[in-house]
């Protein structure tokens, strides 16, 4: 064997690799987008009469405020619950703390089609059990729409928040606490003043995932939607299916520079913190 | 006093999201194991009483080769994301603040991009008149018949691609705090940067790959719409069949047999991997004391 090498070269090589895996089909996609033939094959001319079109699309515009629509209904409470449990979490001490600890953690891996499809089968036996009832006292239709939606997208949003949360709160500097209720301040104070400034950037990092995972979901999504609804990605998916028609390509543009411009900000956010740390 | 005014608090606070995880996680997982004793009614819903018909109907023959792919296609994309992801991690944890951040970045953003657009970046790609098809066949690697997509190697490429920022992540959390110095007292009594890599960093960064094994493994297993989107009709995995089941020749008690299934398959792992830290832990206790 070879002894006193410098650093391998092999590491950087694999990194650049990937990076050009990761890349390439987006590239690709980036530039079909500005092709004007159909179907992206050969490059025919440049042209922007596919954003002309994704911009005059009305169905886009319905997916989108309904996409929009859910995501800020389902990150508000899905923010305050997942921030309310990581708390709970935090300083529980008694036997319930490994059950609470599963439920809020595994979702995290159980994949989304199960999670979609328990979900469904919960609501289909909800509406088999109290529809008639609900229809006959309260005149309501208990059927699938966009509440049903939104309570999947609150359910899979909260352990994120909650972990994210619960990863500041322990780097949480305990000392401080103590501090404040030595000078006499009280629980509801201390909360307000020393706690949630020290993990409002855990708490705005959470929520901002929840809102992009919110906006992602499709197959949970698709599992618990009523028969009219659409999202945006339920309407990628059904344009995949009927051919590939190039607007997507545009509209996978607009996605990509809006994630890049989020993840930037989340990233300065993250960093910044953890600088100001040292 | 003051500990149980707390406690109650605690209570207080805990409540509405462990409720709330009770009714729309846990009840719902419980659900699909007893719905798989359900009859089906006549328009594919839940019937009245109860049977076992519905699991001894997944004797279909053409279920052993769906599960079969679906494992393998699991343990494959998963050993290709770790090993790729252990050197790009080292490599991370050893550079310079800024480069360190810019490929991070470039790593989080395929993660964070639209699922559906990335596997449509995929079907771009692979298009039968793309610029990949037209180059291979240009090179004379295949012919023009070839048909790029809808095969389980796509599927397979697709499903790499989805998941190796997931195990990159978790991996480079863990490599982060290692301290290179050690890697250079290694060196500096004669190991070789492999050996030194093996015997050194591997160790330290051993709960981070578990972390990475996990959450590419068991969301692996169940991909559904990689394989319906990129794959044929021979590249199938369970997932494709229960949104089958759901969707199109619907049969809820089916697919919630399936389902249940594919449960066991996730939540197996999941609690093997917790047994055999906690064991690990154990172990590392005793050795600690003597």
């Amino acid at each position: 064997m070879k002894t006193c090498k410098r650093n391998s070269r092999f590491p950087m090589f694999v990194t650049l690799l990937t990076l050009i895996f990761l890349y390439v089909p987006l590239i690709l996609v980036a530039v079909a987008s500005f092709n004007s033939s159909k179907y992206g094959g050969a490059w025919n001319s440049f042209s922007l009469k596919w954003y002309d079109r994704l911009f005059n699309e009305r169905a886009i515009w319905e997916a989108l405020a309904n996409t929009l629509f859910i995501a800020l209904i389902s990150t508000a409470i899905s923010t305050t619950l997942g921030t309310l449990s990581a708390l709970a979490l935090y300083r529980s001490k008694n036997r319930l703390k490994g059950i609470y600890y599963a439920l809020i953690h595994t979702p995290l891996i159980v994949p989304d089609i199960l999670q979609g499809i328990s979900l469904l089968l919960l609501f289909v036996t909800l509406i088999n059990l109290c529809g008639s009832l609900c229809r006959s006292l309260f005149g309501i239709e208990l059927e699938l729409g966009m509440t049903t939606i939104i309570i999947a997208h609150i359910t899979f949003c909260m352990s994120y928040v909650a972990m994210v949360v619960l990863d500041r709160l322990h780097e949480f500097d305990y000392t401080l606490l103590e501090a404040a209720q030595d000078l006499g301040a009280s629980g509801m104070y201390t909360f307000f003043r020393v706690t949630l400034p020290q993990i409002l950037p855990g708490i705005v990092a959470g929520a901002l995932f929840a809102f992009m995972l919110s906006i992602d979901d499709f197959v949970i999504t698709f599992f618990v939607k009523g028969a009219g609804d659409t999202t945006l990605p339920i309407y990628i998916q059904s344009a995949m299916r009927r051919g590939t028609p190039a607007v997507i390509n545009a509209l996978s543009v607009v996605f990509l520079l809006v994630t890049f411009v989020i993840v930037f900000i989340a990233q300065k956010l993250v960093t910044k913190n953890s600088e100001s740390k040292k | 006093m003051k500990s149980r005014l707390r406690n109650i608090s605690n209570w207080i606070i805990g409540a509405p999201s462990f409720v709330w995880l009770v009714v729309f996680y846990a009840i719902p997982i419980v659900l699909v194991f007893l719905l798989a004793f359900k009859p089906v009614d006549a328009y594919g819903g839940l019937g009245e009483g109860w049977t076992l018909k519905t699991i001894l109907d997944l004797r279909n023959p053409s279920y052993p080769a769906i599960i079969w792919r679906t494992f393998w296609q699991g343990i494959v994309s998963t050993t290709v994301c770790v090993a790729v992801a252990i050197p790009i991690s080292y490599q991370l944890a050893r550079m310079n603040s800024r480069w360190k951040n810019v490929i991070l970045l470039l790593i989080i953003v395929p993660f964070w991009t639209n699922f559906l657009v990335r596997i449509y970046a995929w079907r771009v790609f692979l298009h039968a008149d793309g610029i990949f098809k037209n180059l291979l066949v240009a090179i004379g690697l295949i012919e023009e018949s070839t048909t790029l997509l809808y095969n389980q190697w796509a599927v397979l490429v697709v499903m790499i691609y989805t998941y190796i920022p997931f195990a990159i992540l978790p991996i480079y959390a863990s490599a982060e705090k290692f301290d290179f110095s050690l890697i250079d007292a290694a060196k500096d009594l004669g190991a070789s940067s492999f050996y030194a890599f093996r015997r050194v960093f591997l160790p330290v960064i051993s709960k981070g790959i578990w972390t990475a094994v996990m959450v590419v493994l068991i969301p692996a297993f169940g991909a559904y719409l990689i394989p319906d989107l990129v794959g044929g009709p021979s590249s199938e995995l369970v997932g494709d069949k229960i949104a089958q089941r759901v969707f199109i020749d619907r049969n809820l008690p089916h697919a919630s047999a399936l389902s249940a299934l594919l449960m066991l398959a996730v939540f197996l792992p999941m609690l093997l991997g917790k047994w055999l830290n906690h064991m690990r832990r154990r172990r590392q206790t005793r050795e600690g004391r003597t």
